[in-house]
Order: C-alpha cells, then sequence, then structure tokens
C-alpha cells in the first residue's frame, strides 16, 4: 500500500563551527517517499545543496539501523524524534505529516559542544568510559560454560543495562543535560555481574566523578532520559548508581 | 573510600542531601499538620491552645528542636538552590525550539521541571509565615485561662487572621504548592539515595501522590474551615 509522497519543510540548525553563532535554515523538499528515512531525507536534501554549491548539512550516523549510536539530534523538541525506542535513524518520514515544517536542533548540552550543525562533540563519553567502565582484573582463558552461574533475572537486568550505545540522547533530552542514565547503564551492567562485581564501587567513584567534571547536570529524576532512549534503558540504573556510590563512600578502595 | 567533603560535592552527594532533607521535611509537614488539626475541634480552642503550650512547656528544649528544624530547612534551601544553578549551568545553550516530553515513563511535567519555584515559593511562605505566628505568638498574642491556668491565646490569632480573605488566600496557595512539591518530590527523594526497584516505583509513586493530595487539602482546608466559621 504505498502512500501518496509528501512535501515537507525543514527547519534545521545550520552552524558553520564551534564558534559560530549558528541560525536556523529552512529548507523544502518535495516527492518525499513517506517510506524513507529521516536520514535518508537529510541526504536527499544535501544532493540538492551539493549541487546548487552550499554546505551540505552535516550530521553524524554509520550503521543506518539503530544499533550503533552514531545518529542523533532533536527533531520537533524530541530527542531522535517523535517515536520512542527509535534512533532517529530508524525514523520514517510516515510518521510526519504532508506539508509539516519539522525543526531539527543538534544535542545541546555545554558537555557535547557543536562541531558543525548537527554534528557534536560526545567524546565527554568516551572520557567517562575510560574512568572505569570496565574491568581490569585479567580474567584468563574462557571458563567452561556456566562455571559462572549468573541467574537468569540479573543476567536480563544486567544485558537491559548494556544495550545502551552511547548515543548521548538522556543528556539531549534531560532539563539538566544530565549524563545519569548514560553513567548509570555502564556501572549497573558491570556491577550486576561477578565478573564486574569486584570492583563496581571504586567504578562508580571513578565515573560518577568524570561525569561531573564534564560539565553535566545532576539528575533531578523527571525520567525523561528513559522515553527519550532508543534502548529503553530504565531509570532504575541511575538508582542503583547511586547506591553504588555511596557503597563506596565507605568502603576501601 | 571517599572523603565526605568530596561526596557532598558530587551530583550524587548533593542530591542526597537534598532527598534526606526533604524527607525530614515531610515528615515535620505531616507532624504539624496534625497537631493543627486540634484547630477544628470546637471547644473554642481549647485543644489547639493546650497542644501549643506543650511546646512551651519544653522550655529551653523548644529551641533546640526550633534551630534544627531551621538549619534543615536552610540546608535543603541552599542546595536545591545550587543544585539547580549547576543544573541550568550544564546547558547554556537552550534549545532555541524548546524541548517537548515523549511521554510514556517520563515524568516531566510543569511539576516536576519547576520544582525550584515552587521551592522558592514555600521558602517565602516558611518566612511570612514564620513571622506571622511565631513571631507574633510573642509580640501579639493575648492570654487566656483555661482550666484556672494562664496560656498563650495563640489560637485567638489564627482565628483572627483567617477572618481576612488575603491571608486565607495566601495559606491556601502554600498547602496546594505543598502538594505540588512534593508531587514529585517525595518519589524524587527515594530514587535519588537508591532507595529504588522498578518494582517499588509505582507504589512509591502512588503514596507520593496521596500524601501530596493529603497534605495539600490538610493545609488549605483548615484556613478556609476558619474562615467559613
Ligand atoms: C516545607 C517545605 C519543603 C519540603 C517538605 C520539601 C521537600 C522536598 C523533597 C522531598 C524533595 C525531593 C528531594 C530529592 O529529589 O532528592 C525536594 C526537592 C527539591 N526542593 Fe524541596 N521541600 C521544601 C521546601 C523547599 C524550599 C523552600 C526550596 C527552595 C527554595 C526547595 C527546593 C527544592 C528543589 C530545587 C528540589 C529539587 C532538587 C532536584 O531534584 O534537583 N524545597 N523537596
Ligand atoms: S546510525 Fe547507527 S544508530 Fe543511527
Amino acid at each position: 500500500m504505498a502512500q501518496e509522497s509528501m512535501t515537507v519543510h525543514l527547519k534545521v540548525w545550520r552552524q558553520s563551527g564551534p564558534e559560530d553563532e549558528g541560525e536556523f535554515r529552512t529548507y523544502t523538499q518535495e516527492d518525499v517517499n513517506p517510506d524513507m528515512s529521516f536520514l535518508e531525507l537529510l541526504d536527499v536534501i544535501n544532493e540538492d545543496l551539493i549541487k546548487s554549491g552550499e554546505d551540505p548539512i552535516e550530521f553524524d550516523s554509520d550503521c543506518r539501523e539503530g544499533i550503533c549510536g552514531t545518529c542523533g539530534c532533536v527533531v520537533n523538541g524530541q530527542a531522535h524524534g517523535p517515536e520512542r525506542g527509535t534512533t532517529v535513524c530508524q525514523l520514517h518520514m510516515r510518521v510526519f505529516r504532508h506539508g509539516e515544517t519539522i525543526v531539527v536542533e543538534p544535542w545541546r548540552a555545554d558537555g557535547f559542544p557543536v562541531i558543525k550543525d548537527l554534528v557534536v562533540d560526545r567524546t565527554a563519553l568516551d572520557r567517562i568510559i575510560a574512568a572505569g567502565g570496565y574491568v581490569s582484573v585479567k580474567t584468563g582463558p574462557k571458563p567452561d560454560a556456566n562455571s559462572l552461574k549468573i541467574p537468569k533475572p540479573r543476567a536480563d537486568a544486567a544485558f537491559d543495562a548494556a544495550a545502551c550505545i552511547g548515543c548521548g540522547a538522556c543528556v539531549a533530552a534531560c532539563p539538566n543535560a544530565s549524563a545519569s542514565l548514560f553513567t548509570g547503564a555502564k556501572i549497573s551492567h558491570l556491577a550486576m555481574l561477578p565478573q564486574g562485581k569486584a570492583e563496581s564501587t571504586r567504578r562508580a567513584k571513578r565515573m560518577v566523578e568524570q561525569m561531573d567534571e564534564e560539565g553535566f547536570g545532576a539528575c533531578s529524576n523527571i525520567g525523561e532520559c528513559e522515553a527519550a532512549c532508543p534502548k529503553e534503558i530504565s531509570i532504575d540504573v541511575i538508582a542503583r548508581m547511586r547506591r553504588e556510590y555511596l557503597k563506596s563512600m565507605f568502603t576501601s578502595h | 573510600m571517599i572523603p565526605l567533603s568530596r561526596a557532598l560535592e558530587s551530583s550524587i552527594g548533593r542530591k542526597f542531601v537534598m532527598s534526606i532533607s526533604g524527607i525530614a521535611l515531610v515528615l515535620f509537614v505531616i507532624v504539624h499538620l496534625l497537631g493543627n488539626l486540634t484547630l477544628l475541634v470546637p471547644d473554642g480552642g481549647v485543644a489547639f491552645n493546650k497542644y501549643a503550650a506543650a511546646f512551651e512547656d519544653l522550655g529551653p528544649f523548644l529551641y533546640v528542636i526550633e534551630m534544627g528544624l531551621l538549619a534543615v530547612i536552610l540546608i535543603h534551601i541552599f542546595w536545591g538552590v545550587t543544585v539547580t544553578l549547576k543544573n541550568r549551568a550544564a546547558r547554556k545553550k537552550a534549545y532555541k525550539e524548546g524541548i517537548k516530553t515523549k511521554g510514556g515513563p517520563s515524568n516531566m511535567t510543569l511539576l516536576s521541571a519547576n520544582m525550584i519555584f515552587s521551592g522558592i515559593f514555600l521558602g517565602i511562605f516558611i518566612v511570612v509565615h514564620l513571622w506571622h505566628f511565631r513571631v507574633r505568638k510573642v509580640t501579639e498574642a493575648g492570654k487566656i485561662y483555661v482550666e484556672g491556668q494562664e496560656m498563650t491565646n495563640l489560637y485567638g490569632l489564627v482565628v483572627e487572621a483567617f477572618q481576612h480573605p488575603g491571608w486565607v488566600a495566601f495559606y491556601m496557595a502554600a498547602g496546594l504548592v505543598l502538594g505540588f512539591h512534593l508531587r514529585h518530590g517525595f518519589w524524587s527523594a527515594f530514587q535519588s539515595v537508591g532507595a529504588m526497584k522498578p518494582e517499588w516505583s509505582g507504589a512509591i509513586n502512588a503514596i507520593g501522590m496521596f500524601i501530596a493530595v493529603l497534605l495539600a487539602i490538610g493545609f488549605l482546608g483548615i484556613p478556609l474551615y476558619l474562615f467559613l466559621m
């Protein structure tokens, strides 16, 4: 059942570099196939921009199947657009109306400085991981299957937290630009598994300190991050991060 | 180990302080409301004046309690303001076209996103309220004899105040704003100290709603009742 093609107006943030003030510019695109993805719309608009000698709209993407966490922008005031559990590369034009003006802005947070147009610098998240989001003990060769027993609910919960793709939508959607969901997801993922448990309090301390240092806000428990997360990670990971951090106040490593 | 001073500087430590001071204030406010219910006893104020006199009987210990309470309020306000300022500073360049909730599990509402404004209103209320009844209890309240004993007629002061529609409206507004603050605040306080599991979240949220509504009705109902009487 092919839908009719549509016309949309794209009001998109253009900023030539980190120091540029930036401004919105509006592009009208006709003959938009409702089945194309939002990033494909940007591709189409960019082809015309390139042909007319203008700078194309810069944006990040890689897998285009919602698993790598490279893409991300705020569409109509919502991180990754209106659909829940979706990255912007998996957002399709059929969710928009014919003739609609779609507003596109980059992630906005002091921890995510704009590089160009919709591209922001998310290396702050890498530094949070580097501060402790790993297991440092040498675990030796692969153990026998099922020699490490992990109850199924726990394995599931750890996996849910591990689903984070590091896109930064939680920071973008949070009124405080807090990276608590991202940091909490990694702390929880590792704290719930035996390999990661040994270092969980030290990890929490280091990662939280790095998170604060990067200039992200504190969590006000508003939970917009969970609604924006393409992997629908629960703010339960934030409660767990806090428990691990508080524990680290009383333990000796 | 994290040194205490460093822990209190961290984003998690700050919210820990907010949470503990907030819960302490909730407990105080519940006890305060229960005590104030004696205003509703139709005995010309005997029950309320006796209740108030019981505090006077504590002597200097009353000051210790009052100073402790004041400290908790000041801590909550100081941390509330500094946390909010830091959070604002985390996004100095705001979204030009604003941000819209995605719904679903989000708790983003006008109430949860504006805790600082309901808080500031409550802070102003506390100052006015302390002058209105705590200071004027000493400077303006008359004496009354109850069962042969001399007592401060705090009841008279309160009832007189609530003959004025302006005061009634102000106190009713404060009751409502307290409910607004706690609608998000109660649940939030548990999440802030990590005392939360996904299985509990619904129940704690519902208890928070219940407490918020009950406190709002109680605190806005008493002045209204005294006005209409
Ligand atoms: C009767 C008075 C008050 C009570 C019972 C109360 C209670 C609470 C509670 C339980 C919380 C949740 C704490 C958490 O999320 O960890 C809270 C949060 C908050 N309170 Fe109050 N509060 C009162 C007065 C005030 C005042 C006077 C202010 C400031 C001017 C204030 C500012 C705040 C702010 C800004 C938050 C949110 C902090 C955040 O989530 O980032 N509150 N309050
Ligand atoms: S491009 Fe990989 S998640 Fe969108």
